[in-house]
This record gives structure tokens, sequence and C-alpha cells, in this order.
């Protein structure tokens, strides 16, 4: 029972829309799909009061396939939506869905400047490095080199690290996490809906037919202990299967060791309210480094758009009592007839 | 003493360089007029650089004013009084004082610097030289008159200098026979804040209303008597400002917050620098990142329930176009206002056109038509607006307003309505029967073909929407061919039955049929109004057709059209609404263009109905010069 109201309680199941869901077979979207549900059914946010908004892609079709309130716009957009609804309607639940070409290719703008204001709602951006929709072209997240059909020759772009963008925007959560670990997905995305303000969260998504097997070295189980860093509040940044690796800095130099050689109170221990920590985090990339996953950053001290506005309109209220007639009439106006000018 | 000569209507140009504070004499003698019971119509004209180099031909700024004893529709073609503060303000306005028309000079503005700035030859000084004796010149060193009239007092040199804009209130203030008070009033207000300033200011402004009384220079004096106006409360108010107090007034008449959204651009950003002033007034604003992001947060607000406004010019509107098929794919209530500029590109950012009327109309993928409507006056797009919002509130439609930068800066007066005598404003709320086994029917459309508008918070309601084609009622994607065709009709249908509600066409002036019809649209409708007036009064079989609802076309049109032998249609682009009524109507029509970034003259439209009675051909570049 929802310990808030004498209605059944909501199941994941309550989420989903009554529309058959078309991702391939595969797809690392069903993974995020049945995620976000259980997440929703968790917090037991009513159903009226969540609103799904998305631009175009693969992953954009997603508010189509959820029992809550949606809208599918245009391609990069779906941020710019939320503006004027979270403005006029600050009480909902907003998610803003994404990918790696609507997000950050023709919308990069929007997204960047939704984390800029602190706009609090979820983004959720599905990175699986490649346009699916439109058949497998080169995305800006795609490693250099990869072919594809609009990069016969290879790559020869480098790609953006997602996190390290929204970090510098001031996004005021910032996670990365996959769709093959459905534990994390699900903790990343239940801390992300519980963070006020603007929260990012980058899922690798595998796209079995275009990219497969893009993020292999951080989901099989040989690889995966060793590029893959789970990071949590408080704990070290230790990896490999026993945790037999960590990394810890030199001034602001990272750098990879055996775990055993790091006295305890040398050891880089998580802070996720650390901004400047979370952007040396945000930027291990390639080897010798370790992919980080988790919680980089998440401050929930920062006023959000929506407090700051509405702080204004309080004030502008105090200030002024709104009287249309007097507001039409402006500071000089006079009168015509019956000899009352 | 002096005579005073009643004069029907009198046009003046306050012009001077940018710093010299024309905008504000230009607006304050507005007031004085207006108080006076004139009715009246007047045009700012800045130059696009915000510090153009002072003295040049570029950093002039001036102001017009048309007032008079009858209803005044446009500012003037020609002036009959010129104040010209320096020689570049001589240089670029000469041209609009009529012959024998008055012209005031400040010598002070004509020294060595100012005409070598200005481009006069070496050695040569319009004001001695002769070439000024087809105008009534009056030469004063308006800069020597203040410094002796604040001559001790405690301001700065420069602080004193810039007073001199009050002395030419004074004086013409003398000149047209009016009160001070009104006039000291406005200063009271603005200088509230500084005594020093307060007192110098009414000093200078009486200095120069004395200057006329005791210097002789001037034969006569003037008196404009009240116009014949309707009673009622009355303002003076530009076109943006109409605009921004139209919607925000819609929105209270239906009982809706009004978000608005706007990226800086000329000649609209106004409307966002007032919109972000009115928070107490249930507005929303948002400086948007881009024109993109302002029409997408306005259809995000109009999803939440709210009505979503932006407005926007030229290029702003061409990044639009797909979040409007957007729009129209969604049904959603938002108004997107094109204050029009020259263009293509960049153009003239402060020069107007009514070039984007077919983009407007036709400007995006896919068959999406949207209501199309445009503002005749400054005052009018208050109505303009609140019918634009009325539109896509009551069904379910963007609408684009079409303004321009002529009726955006210019201002005329406004008879303020009651608010009770506004149309009312329901929006098609979504109800219980709007539901089926439990599930919303989001495209489940009334007997006008309106869908319903359910807004996220409602229980029982969620439903999805998007830019894919929708099935008929559930909203649901569909890619089934017929239903896309029903869907695309149902669209436009919607559009043909909105047509049928809308008030039927009339004649504007003039008679019901006959040898010409002129056809308006939008900002030309002063000019052509008087234009025909004048035809008409020389006994020209001529009428005035003025159309408000450019999509749909009203009801009417085409028959009234049949009535007559020609049409003309005057507009400032190549003849983009004289092509939508050939194709609409299939009649023959006569285009006048002029397409220089200048509003139309009335001496223009006559010239053109002439031609157009003699049945001269050749009217697509017709304008002097071209």
């Amino acid at each position: 029972m929802n310990p808030l109201s004498n209605s059944p309680a909501l199941t994941a199941k309550d989420y989903a829309s009554d529309q058959e869901v078309r991702w391939c077979p595969g797809c690392g979207d069903y993974a995020i799909l049945k995620q976000v549900q259980t997440v929703l059914a968790e917090l037991q946010i009513p159903r009226e009061q969540v609103v799904f908004l998305s631009g175009i892609g693969c992953s954009s079709r997603f508010p189509y396939y959820m029992g809550t309130y949606g809208l599918h716009g245009i391609h990069g957009r779906a941020p710019a939506f939320a503006y004027g609804l979270k403005l006029t309607r600050p009480e909902l639940h907003v998610w803003i869905i994404t990918g790696d070409g609507d997000g950050l290719s023709i919308g990069t703008n929007h997204l960047l400047h939704l984390l800029r204001r602190n706009l609090d709602v979820t983004v959720v951006l599905f990175n699986n490095q490649v346009y699916g929709l439109t058949k497998g072209q080169l995305s800006p997240t795609s490693p250099p080199g990869q072919v594809t059909p609009s990069s016969p020759w290879g790559s020869v772009e480098f790609p953006f690290n997602p996190v390290l963008l929204a970090l510098s925007a001031g996004a005021t959560f910032v996670a990365r996490t996959l769709d093959r670990d459905l534990a994390h997905l699900r903790m990343v995305l239940t801390r992300a809906a519980q963070h006020r303000g603007a929260a990012f969260v980058e899922v690798y998504q595998n796209c079995p037919v275009f990219n497969d097997g893009a993020f292999a070295r951080f989901t099989e189980k040989e690889s995966k202990p060793w590029n893959a860093l789970f990071v949590e509040h408080g704990k070290p940044l230790c990896f490999g299967p026993n945790g037999e690796r960590t990394v810890r800095l030199r001034g602001t130099t990272p750098e990879v060791v055996p775990t055993e050689e790091v006295a305890p109170a040398e050891l880089w221990v998580h802070d996720e309210t650390d901004r400047a920590h979370a952007f040396l985090l945000a930027q291990l990339w390639d080897d010798p480094f370790p992919r980080p996953f988790g919680v980089l950053y998440a401050d929930p001290s920062k006023p959000t758009y929506e407090e700051l506005f509405f702080e204004q309109v309080q004030r502008a209220r105090q200030r002024t009592t709104a009287d249309l007639p007097a507001l039409l009439r402006g500071r000089n106006w006079w009168h015509i007839g019956n000899g009352e000018r | 003493m002096y005579s005073t000569t009643p004069r029907r209507d009198v046009t003046i140009v306050f012009a001077g360089d940018s710093g010299e504070g024309m905008q504000l004499t230009g607006s304050y003698f507005a007031h004085t007029s207006a108080l006076a019971g004139n009715d009246l119509a007047t045009l700012p004209n800045y130059p696009a650089e915000i510090r153009a180099p002072q003295g040049t031909l570029a950093g002039v700024s001036s102001f017009q004013l048309r007032f008079g004893s009858t209803e005044i529709l446009t500012p003037g073609d020609q002036c009959d009084v010129l104040v010209a503060m320096n020689a570049a303000a001589l240089k670029t306005h000469l041209h609009l004082l009529k012959r024998g028309g008055l012209l005031i000079a400040n010598e002070a503005g004509f020294d060595r610097r100012n005409l070598r700035l200005a481009g006069y030859p070496e050695n040569s000084n319009p004001l001695t030289d002769g070439s000024l004796s087809d105008y009534e010149l009056i030469t004063l060193n308006i800069s020597q008159l203040v410094a002796s009239a604040l001559a001790d007092s405690p301001l700065s040199v420069r602080e004193r200098e810039r007073t001199k804009n009050m002395f030419v209130l004074g004086l013409l203030a003398w000149l047209f026979s009016r009160p001070l008070e009104p006039l000291e009033q406005l200063i009271r207000e603005k200088f509230a804040q500084r005594a020093e300033l307060l007192e110098a200011n009414l000093r200078v402004l009486r200095a120069g209303y004395a200057f006329g009384e005791t210097s002789e220079l001037f034969a006569s004096r003037y008196e404009i008597p009240q116009a014949p106006l309707e009673p009622g409360t009355y303002r003076s108010i530009s076109g943006n400002e109409a605009l921004v107090l139209g919607f925000i007034t819609a929105a209270h008449r239906a009982g809706v917050k009004l978000f608005y959204a706007g990226y800086p651009i000329t000649p609209a950003s106004e409307v966002l620098h007032q919109m972000e002033r009115l928070l107490a007034y249930e507005v929303y604003p948002l400086q948007a990142e881009d024109e993109i992001a302002a029409l997408c947060a306005a259809i995000g607000a109009a999803f939440g329930g709210h009505l979503g406004v932006t407005a926007t010019s030229g290029p702003g509107f061409s990044l639009m176009s797909e979040a409007l098929g957007l729009a129209v794919m969604l049904e959603l209530p938002v108004v997107v206002c094109d204050i029009q500029r020259a263009g293509p590109s960049t153009g003239m950012p402060t020069k107007p056109e009514q070039a984007d009327l077919l983009q407007a109309l036709y400007g995006r993928h896919g068959e999406a038509p949207l209501a199309v409507i445009a503002p005749a006056t400054p005052a009018d797009c208050f109505t303009a607006a609140y019918e634009a919002a009325r539109i896509a509130l009551e069904w379910m439609t963007p609408v684009v307003l079409l303004s321009d930068a002529f009726l955006a800066n210019g201002s005329d007066l406004w008879r303020i309505p009651e608010l009770d005598s506004l149309p009312p404003i329901q929006p098609p709320w979504a109800t219980p029967e709007h539901r089926s086994d439990g599930t919303f029917l989001p495209y489940q459309r009334d007997e006008r073909g309106v869908r319903p508008w359910a807004v996220p918070g409602t229980p029982g309601f969620e439903h999805r929407i998007g830019g894919l084609e929708k099935e008929e009622l559930t909203g649901n994607v569909s890619y089934d061919p017929l239903n896309h065709e029903r869907m695309v009709r149902a669209r436009a249908r919607k559009l043909a039955r909105l047509a049928e509600t809308l008030p039927p066409q009339t004649i504007t002036l003039g008679p019901a049929a006959g040898e010409l019809a002129v056809v308006s649209w939008g900002s030309t409708y002063g000019s052509i109004y008087t234009a025909v007036q004048e035809c008409l009064r020389q006994g020209l079989p001529v009428a005035h057709i003025h159309v408000r609802y450019l999509h749909p076309l009203p009801p009417g049109l085409g028959e009234l059209l049949a009535g007559f032998r020609r049409i003309l249609v005057p507009e400032l682009n190549s003849g983009q609404f004289a092509h939508l009524l050939r194709a609409h109507y299939r009649v023959d029509v006569l285009s006048y263009a002029k397409i220089q970034g200048l509003p139309l003259t009335v001496n223009e439209v006559v010239g053109a109905i002439q031609r157009a009675l003699h049945n001269e051909p050749a009217f697509q570049l017709t304008s002097p010069n071209c």
C-alpha cells in the first residue's frame, strides 16, 4: 500500500503504457525502460505527476511506452520543452530522455543551458556511440577510428566525454552507469530521481544492431573489473577483481598503483560533493585508467532555477499588486468625454 | 501680441545626435498633444549602432510626430516642422520637410567639425549659404541660450549642455500654444531623484517657452483644435507594448498563466523586456538560449495547460519553423509574433518590411496550416494579440501574428477597452467524456474539429503526444496511410471551420463595389486608408479593403473582390499578398511593391491608385529611384 493514500501501491507495470515497445531485440533501451518504471514504483510518484520529454532518436521513443504524461518533440530540443513546463508547473516530476546524437549533437546547446540553469529535472542520456534510428552513422561520442556508413575510412574526430561536459555546464548531479548492470542502473536512477536540481545520468547502452559490444570491456565478466571503476561516496577508488588496484593523485595528476602500496591515509577517497575532484575523476578515460561509474558528483545545496525564479515572483508580487485595469492605463492616461478630461 | 493660426494637423520631426534626447523630447511633446485632445501617431527612428560616432550621419536619431484635429492614421509622409540639432540631422532629414516648412536649426551644431562630419563641402554652411531659402529658417544658438539660462547652476558644462532638448520642448510648447504644466509634471517624475537636474531642466524648459514669447522670430503661433475622439480612457501606446498587454489580458481572461520566452532580436526585444518586468501579472518569462528554445519552451508551457507566447523577427522566425510544425502536429495553443524587418538574412534590422507573409503561411515542411493574423496600427496590436491568443486557446492551434518594425516602435492613441467588453476565451478543457474505458482520447475532436486539452497533473488523463503521425482519437503512433490523410485533412478542416466563425470581410472605406479596390494587410493600413480617403475626396471611384485574417482568409472576401473591376495591392514586399489573392480567388491583381525598408507614404499610394485607374501596368517596381 502507498503510505500516503488508500489506493493500492503502484507497481512498475502501472507506469507502462498500452503501446507495444518497438526497439530492436536485445536493445539496451529495454533495460533502462524497465528500471525507470521500477524506480518510479519504488518512489511511488503518482503517475499523473510524471512527465517524460524527449527529442528524436531511438531513445526518444521512450515517452510513448510510459503510462504517464509525455511529449515526443523535435530533434535535440527536449530540454527546451522542460523550461516552459517547469516554470508554469514546477510541481511536476519531469524526466528528459535523450541520446548521444539528440543531446550531444543537434541539442548540445539546450542540454548545456538546462544544466547551467539547474532546472529541477532528471536527464537520462542513452549513449550508444552511434546513430541508431538513421542506421548507424558516427555520433559525437563515437571513438576515434570508428567505421560507420558516414565514416567509411574511420572517424578522424575526438569524442565528447558527456559527464565532463555536464560537470562543466554546472550540473548538480552527474553520474554514469550501464544498461547491463541492473542494480547499479537502478541505484543511479533512484538517486537521480531524488536529486533536487538538474540531474544528469549517462547510461552506456548497447546497440546490438549498429554498434554491438561497444562497451564490452565494461560489462563482460573478465574485463569489467579491470576497466570499470565503481565509485561510492566515502570509499577509496579501488578496482580489480579484489580491489587490488587504486587510482591516487600526485598533486592533480592521477596514477594507477597497486592498492597495497598506498597507505590508507593516501588513498583517494571519493567525496561526491567535491567538485574539483569530480573533474579529475570525470577525466579518467583510457588505459591505464579505469572508466568511473556511479555518482561522480552530487551537490544538493545549489538553488534550482525554479526556486530562484519563484522567489523573484514572490518579490514582484509583494512590491506590485496586480491591477490589470491600472496596467492597461499605464502612467499617463486621460478621459475624453463627459467633461472628465 | 502673436496671432494664432488654427491648423488641422501638423507633423514635427525632432532630429539630433543619438545622445541629444530627441526620443524623449518627441514623446513628451506627443504626450502634451494627446492631453490637448489631438489624435496622433509617432515614429521613432534611431541608428542600429548603439553608440554611433557623434556628429556623423549614422549617429542621427529622430522622432516623428503627427497630431491633429482629425483622425490621424500615419505619422505623416512629410513634416511641417523640422528641428535639426546638428548638421548631420539636417542632412538626413531635410528631404522630409515640406517646401515652406519651418526649420529650427541649432547653430552650435553647425560648426566646422559638425559640418565636416555631416559631409558638407569645406567652407560651406547650409544655414548661411542661402540653400535653405525654400524654407522658413530659424537659426538659434541653443547651446548658448541654455548656457545663459543656467549661468548660476551647480551643474557641469556637460550636464547643462544635455538639457538643450528641454529648450526645444519649451519653444515648441509655446509655438503650438501648449501649457507647460503637463511637461513639467513629466520632468518632475523623470528627475525625482536628482534635485539639481530637475531644477535645471525645468528652468531650461521655461526659458525655451519665454524665448518664443519674446524673440519675435516667429510670424505666428499655431493651435490645433481637439479631434472628435470617441469618449473613453486614452493613452498613447507603441505596438510592442500593446502586444504585451494584449497577451496578459487574454491569459487573464482565459484563466491561464502567460508563459513568454524570447531571444534578443531587433525589433522584438522590447516585448521580452516588458514581459520580464511584469512577474506580478501571472507572466512567466524566460530569456531562452535561442529562438528554437523559445518556441519549444512555449510549447512546453502549452502542454502544461498554459498560454505559450514568443516574439521574434525574421531570422528567429526562420529558426522556429520546425517547432511551429510540431505545434501544428501536437495541436497546442502557442502564439508566435514575427515583428518583421527588412530581410533576407540580417537585412536591415531596424527597418520595416512585410516580406515574411508567405513564410508565415507556408514556411513549414509537410501540410502544416496554422492561423495568421496581422495588426493594422500600433494600438491595434493589443486587439490582434488578444485575438491571436483567443484563437490559439479556443482552437488548439499555433497562431502567427505578423507585426513589423513600423508598428513595433511607432505609437498612436489607444482607447483602453473595458475588460468586460472583450470576448470571453474558453479553452476546450478535457472532461470525463473524453475518456473511453478509462483511457483519455487526446485526439477526439469536438464538432468544430478541436481536440480536448488535458494537462499533466490530472489523474486519469495521462497521455502521450508527439511529432509522429497519430491515430485518430487515441493519438497513438500510426503509419496507416488512410489515417494520415484523414489527420492532414482534419487539421486543415479545423482552420476552415475557424474561418466560418470569423467576422465577414467588410469594405473598410468607400463603395462596396465598382472600379477599384485597394486591398491592404498589416501596418500599411494607415497610409492606404488615408490615400483612399484623399482619392474619394477627389471623386475617384476607389474603395479600401483591409484584411486582418491572412489565414484562414475571412468569409466574404472573394465575393467583395469580385465586385470590383480592378484590385490593387500595395505592400512592403515584392507582391506576396497579391500573389496569395490571385492564387486563392483567381482574380487579377495589380501589385504595388515597395521594398526599401520604409513605410508606404500616402502620396505613393495616391499615385498608385491614379495609375491603376488609368490602367497603367508595370506595378512591380514602381517606387521612385528604383
